[in-house]
């Protein structure tokens, strides 16, 4: 298989473990209900890169299937958490927005959904640890804006749209100076109910 | 069986109320299976069809060097598609390139091909599409700069480049090769792309199949006559029917938007019909011996090669090989290739920028992927390599520019 996905190797990584363009996300030991969500959606152009959209135009989803499952069982190390160029009030915020949420604005913890580790839930729910801020803040903006959805109930769609750009660059702050966890692995299915409903992974 | 049913019909003339019923539901079906087919051949879903959309419902943007088209919705449904229709108004629209009520059609739909099908396969791709279900979604207004938004524009472009008829079959050739002819030709439209198109958007016919840059894709359509291109005059039938149907052959790999031909349409084919088509392209490529030329100065030629050559042997031999042989038939070889070596750089320099799958078929459903090289490598070293891979193991290609390279950068990729 490694031979196979050798097309996705000079963006992101020859194990998905990323390379050194920070706008290319690590796809290592994401769940792969999550990587073959993501696949698809580049195929049908629901999610837009063109060279990714251009890649996987073609192929069979059983295939893509099979490209998620081998991205999923790689478990490369999580690179060590970088030191962040943000302030420590920043990251503060960004600390209680990943952990606690805001109630008043209705957005809820990413813990909540993302796991108490952030290492995500089978079979859907990404981890969020290993990914450099310019890609979370990307990808944040993307769905605030609309050009990145998913099936509907679009759950970060909503949750996107009640941050503002400043929640955007303290959460991304966070998530990159976190350590990675004993077990880094994305936890079983079922482990937690999600707090909303969300049409990627039904509860 | 057909045969046997009408000796029983006529020596047991009793019988034939019984079985008329059945025996009319399953030509119906043998129709309808037999218009799939041949709307397979057509690839009519290419664009037909929108991302995520139903099927056949329509609504897919065609940008065009005059403004976007929006594909029409051709599920019988009776207010927004083409269920009030009958076969006489399929044929005619297919067949005339006009609207049951006379309105004319853009030439993006390929009516110049589909003109030569037959009223039979017409009739059966009707029937087909009266069977699938219906799906109530009106068409979208086309959004083109005036004057193109003027369809009696499309008079002129008709008198210049339109000519109604079937294929009528050459007596002097086999029917295998006819019928090659009568799929290339008509139902799928190669022309469309392997014929190069003027400014006025059209095509004469004394250029058939000669090759073109495709509008907005920015990919060549190699010419299908001339063996210094993609004329597969020097290939087997085996390596034209593989790469047809498969998408890989031992000769090269189907990529850009050929790949989506093979996926859409030709894996479908019958091995008969994808064998006429190999017998019939083989037969229109000639030998022809443009002589390779290059715009670069002699000295900047030579120092592209030399660097092509460690930017070769440090990201492409261990695939394609030291010596071009490639590992065929999943990683094709580049010396004796024609799409390398051939006067466009355009798209050996696209594949080392944006790399590329082949599409996932039945006969290979697992492709291997050429990895996109756009960020690794600079204009100069994008020019180097490719330079030197249509001039090495004997290769009569010329050297490109790291201009040439740089502008494909920023090519459309869908």
């Amino acid at each position: 298989m490694a031979a196979r996905v050798e097309a996705c190797t000079p963006c992101h990584g020859n194990k998905g473990e990323g390379t050194s363009d920070v706008y290319f996300p690590r796809l290592a030991g994401k769940p792969a209900g999550y990587l073959y969500n993501q696949l698809l959606a580049f195929k049908n152009d629901r999610r837009k890169y063109p060279p990714m959209n251009y890649l996987l135009e073609y192929l069979t989803d059983p295939y893509l299937q099979e490209m998620a499952d081998y991205f999923a069982s790689q478990h490369p190390p999580l690179p060590p958490a970088a030191p962040s160029d943000v302030s420590q009030e920043v990251l503060k915020a960004g600390e209680a927005l990943v952990t606690h949420g805001d109630a008043a604005r209705q957005i809820p913890a990413c813990a909540s959904c993302h796991g108490p580790a952030l290492t995500g839930m089978e079979p859907a729910v990404p981890g969020l640890l290993g990914l450099r801020p310019n890609y979370v803040s990307a990808q944040l903006g993307a769905w605030r804006y609309g050009t990145r959805t998913a099936r509907t109930p679009d759950c970060m769609q909503i949750v996107a749209g009640h941050l503002t750009e400043a929640d955007v660059t303290a959460v991304a702050a966070f998530l990159a100076t976190r350590p990675a966890p004993d077990n880094p692995a994305p936890v079983p299915k079922g482990s937690y109910i999600l707090p909303f409903a969300c049409g990627s992974q039904p509860n | 069986m057909r045969p046997q049913w009408r000796v029983a019909a006529v020596l047991v003339p009793g019988l034939v109320l019984g079985f008329a019923i059945p025996s009319a539901q399953a030509q119906r079906d043998d129709v309808v299976k037999r218009g799939e087919y041949l709307a397979r051949a057509g690839d009519c879903i290419a664009c037909h069809t929108a991302p995520e959309g139903h099927i056949f419902a329509g609504g897919r943007a065609m940008p065009t060097p005059f403004g976007t088209l929006y594909s029409s919705n051709i599920t019988p449904d009776r207010e927004t598609g083409i269920g009030k229709w009958t076969a006489d108004d399929f044929y005619a629209t297919m067949h005339k390139g006009r609207f049951p009520d006379g309105g004319l059609i853009y030439p993006a739909m390929p009516f110049a091909s589909y003109t030569k099908v037959t009223r039979d396969d017409s009739d059966a791709i009707f029937a087909y599409l009266k069977s699938i279900p219906p799906v109530n979604q009106k068409n979208r207004e086309h959004d083109l700069r005036f004057p193109y938004n003027n369809r009696q524009l499309i008079l002129g472009w008709r008198t210049l480049f339109f000519t109604e008829g079937e294929y009528k079959p050459d007596p002097g050739k086999s029917a295998e090769w006819n019928r090659g002819a009568y799929l290339v030709e008509g139902l799928g439209h190669c022309g469309m792309c392997h014929s190069p198109i003027n400014a006025l958007g059209g095509q004469s016919q004394s250029d058939a199949f000669k090759g073109g840059l495709i509008p907005m894709q920015n990919w060549y359509a190699p010419s299908l006559t001339s063996n210094r291109e993609g004329g597969l005059g020097e290939w087997s039938l085996k390596d034209i029917t593989d790469l047809l149907k498969t998408g890989v052959s031992a000769r090269g790999v189907v990529y850009g938007p050929m790949a989506e031909v093979v996926h859409n349409s030709l894996q479908y084919l019958s091995d008969e019909d994808t064998r006429a088509m190999a017998v019939y392209l083989k037969g229109i490529a000639e030998a022809s011996s443009r002589p390779a030329s290059s715009a670069l100065p002699r000295t900047e030629s030579s120092l592209l090669i030399s660097l092509g050559k460690t930017v070769y042997d440090a990201k492409c031999a261990s695939c394609h090989g030291a010596q071009g042989e490639g590992k065929p038939p999943h990683w094709p070889p580049l010396a004796n290739n024609q799409s390398i070596e051939m006067e466009s750089a355009v798209n050996p320099i696209r594949m080392v920028l944006n790399g590329g799958y082949p599409p996932g078929t039945e006969g290979n459903p697992r492709p291997y992927g050429m990895p996109p090289f756009a960020g690794m490598l600079s204009d100069n070293e994008v020019a180097a390599v490719v330079s030197y891979i249509r001039t090495a193991w004997g290769n009569r290609g010329a050297p490109v520019s790291a201009r040439e390279a740089n502008e494909l950068r920023s090519a459309p990729l869908n």
